[in-house]
């Protein structure tokens, strides 16, 4: 008997059997649309997660008040109030691989033009904030020094920002309020897209970091929530820790015994985290899409014990009028694998729709690789081989007198 | 000499106690014979069919197909012998359910030399007209007659043109109306050459064979 006529019997004995054939393939889809999805979003927001690291900025080296204690990403930032604009000032004068430097305070605030209102957050940063962040004005300029120096109402919009509160509507020398307090608007920030952490970078305003502190959080004091600064290059990256950290201890009064106050961060370390969370991702996945295919297997594996008891006669009749034993393995055989393999393939169907559906909420591109497809239907195909042999084998087995017998 | 038997035995292996089913049989068949099997229930009928049609093996003696010694072969070339020499009757048809009366008869085919699906189907299609059933192609076991269901198995039985027909009681599910449809066909099988072997109970059944082998107690008598 020829292949094609082969898998043609069986596809006709699983259509014969419907409902049975489905709910049996059930473990099957489930376990490869699982593994099509979260390998397809997981690579799409990865890719996403390192174009938006690189949209941060430059060589981004961020400093944060408080000391880390634990090995992740700073929790607390901005609690301690031991970082100044002073500090980042001397960093910059004094370690010659710091090529820009801004403080940075955060405020959040209710936007007002007009009708039109806008919950967003406001950063108080200095006017080297544009290359620490390599982020151009679109339209109109960005404050100035002596806008900073006077503490003066300007600010510059994100484009999320603009969009919502002008509604196309030019929003140059317009005033704003933002918690009610009036702000002139001197010019609006290309667009950036969302950060690595779904963040739409876009809503923001900008403001001189004086003037958010000053008449937004009413304070005299110069601390901040956070210093960011670019270096020269990436090679700078360990040296330029050592010089700050050292430039922070001394200006901090720190005694030897006594842990840094500060806590600097890199990209290197989001980066890291990155490929942390992504690849005990992908073994979760790799455990759970093993567990499934398993339980899928040993359903096919018991339905096609059923199938092969039910149709015991018919393998009586087959070996009968000349069929070999290697026929009747091959006939049950490639009915396993067609039940696993339109399983897998039901399964990729619906593992695309769902990472298309996630990265479309997400804003991610949909990565689907025809590496992990072929694999798919790989590995549909031997859970069907693997859980149908021994069915298979059982049938083969038969006796042709008994089985005709069989009532 | 189509068939050639000598001191063939067959004992079934209970748990207990040791079967014999067949007791040194010698016999042979000739080319063209229409012969019917008669005896007691458990003298050996099926087991002696059986054995001739290449499904089981016998413990000792030689069994010559058309001068062939076939109760060593493999059982892949047994298989090959089912399919190019043997056509069976059954008394329950056995018939594939949900499956229409062609691809029924087409059955063999699939086990024998590559052929097109083409002439698959006009060689069973011819078949089924031949034992009158031209108009009965789409439709399924469930859709047939008795006497329909096993023209379709005996149609399925010809369609590799083997020499020789076994048929174990094939009217003993069967009016007598259709046991006669039946013989009838048998006989012009037998006319055109084709050796039929029969196992029956009934008599008048028996009539229709050239020659009767009673059987008692796993013997020729
Ligand atoms: N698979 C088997 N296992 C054990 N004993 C068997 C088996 N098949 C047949 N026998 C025994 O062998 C003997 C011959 O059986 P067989 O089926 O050949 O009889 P039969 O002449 O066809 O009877 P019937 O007319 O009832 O069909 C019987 O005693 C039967 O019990
Ligand atoms: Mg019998």
């Amino acid at each position: 008997m020829t292949g094609l006529i082969t898998i043609r019997i069986a596809m006709r004995a699983l259509v014969r059997n419907k409902t049975r054939s489905l709910l049996t393939a059930l473990g099957i889809i489930i376990g490869i649309a699982a593994v099509i999805a979260v390998v397809a979003v997981g690579q799409g927001a990865s890719v996403t997660m390192r174009n938006q690291i690189s949209s941060m900025g430059n060589n981004l080296l961020m400093i944060f008040p408080g000391s880390q204690r634990t090995g992740g990403f700073h929790g607390g930032a901005g609690t301690q109030q031991t970082l100044t604009a002073e500090d980042g000032e001397a960093i910059l004068r004094e370690c010659p691989m710091v090529q820009a430097m801004s403080p940075m305070v955060r405020a959040g605030g209710q936007c007002i033009y007009r009708e039109n209102d806008w919950a967003t957050s406001v950063q108080g940063v200095n006017v080297q904030y544009q290359e620490v962040r390599s982020w151009d004005v679109a339209s109109g300029s960005f404050f100035t020094d002596s806008d900073l120096r006077s503490a003066a109402r300007v600010c510059v919009l994100g484009q999320t920002v603009a969009e919502n509160l002008f509604q196309g509507e030019d929003p140059l020398n317009k005033t704003i309020r933002i918690k009610n307090m009036p702000f002139r608007v001197v010019g609006v920030m290309t667009k950036k897209g969302s950060a690595a952490w779904g963040q739409d970078q876009d809503d923001t305003i900008i403001a001189p970091w004086t003037t958010v502190r000053r008449v937004l959080q009413n304070s005299p004091f110069n601390n901040v929530n956070q210093l960011m600064m670019s270096l020269v290059s990436m090679d700078a990256l360990p040296a330029a820790k050592d010089e700050i950290s050292k430039i922070l201890r001394q200006r901090h009064r720190l005694n030897q015994t006594t842990d840094d106050d500060f806590t600097i961060t890199d990209m290197t370390e989001v980066t890291q985290m990155i490929t942390q969370v992504s690849s005990l991702m992908t073994m979760l996945l790799t455990i759970i899409a093993s567990i499934s295919l398993a339980v899928g297997g040993i359903g096919i594996m018991n339905i096609m014990l059923v199938a092969v008891s039910e149709r015991t006669r018919e393998i009586g009749l087959r070996l009968a009028v000349g069929a070999r034993r290697r026929d009747i393995l091959m006939q049950f055989l490639a009915e396993a694998v067609a039940l696993s393999g339109a399983g897998g393939i039901i399964g990729i169907g619906l593992g695309i729709s769902v990472a298309n559906i996630v990265a479309k909420v997400n804003h991610w591109p949909v990565m689907i690789s025809a590496s992990a497809i072929l694999l798919a239907l790989t590995f549909s195909a031997g859970v069907g081989i693997f859980f149908g042999f021994y069915p298979a084998w059982r049938a083969a087995r038969l006796n042709p007198i008994e089985s005709l017998r069989r009532e | 000499m189509l068939i050639s038997l000598k001191e063939i035995s067959k004992v079934y292996h209970m748990e207990e106690v040791d079967v014999p089913a067949l007791r040194s049989v010698t016999a042979t068949i000739d080319t063209g014979e229409f012969v019917a099997i008669m005896g007691h229930s458990g003298s050996g009928k099926s087991t002696l069919l059986n054995l001739l049609g290449c499904l089981d093996r016998p413990d000792s003696g030689t069994y010559l197909l058309d001068d062939k010694e076939v109760s060593r072969l493999s059982s892949d070339d047994l298989a090959r012998i089912r399919n190019q020499k043997i056509g069976f009757v059954f008394q329950n048809f056995n018939l594939l359910a949900r499956t229409s009366a062609l691809e029924n008869v087409e059955l063999p085919l699939y086990y024998g030399p590559k052929i097109s699906a083409a002439e698959r189907q006009e060689r069973a299609r011819s078949l089924l007209t031949r034992v009158g059933l031209e108009n009965r192609l789409g439709h399924h076991p469930g859709q047939l007659s008795g006497g329909q269901q096993q023209r379709v198995a005996i149609a399925r039985a010809l369609v590799n043109q083997p020499p020789l027909i076994l048929a174990d009681e094939p009217t003993g599910n069967l009016d007598s109306r259709s046991a006669d449809d039946i013989m009838a066909l048998f006989q012009e099988l037998n006319r055109e050459g084709i050796t039929i072997v029969m196992v029956t109970h009934e008599p008048d059944i028996a009539r229709y064979a050239k020659r009767v082998i009673q059987m008692k107690d796993g013997q020729i008598v």
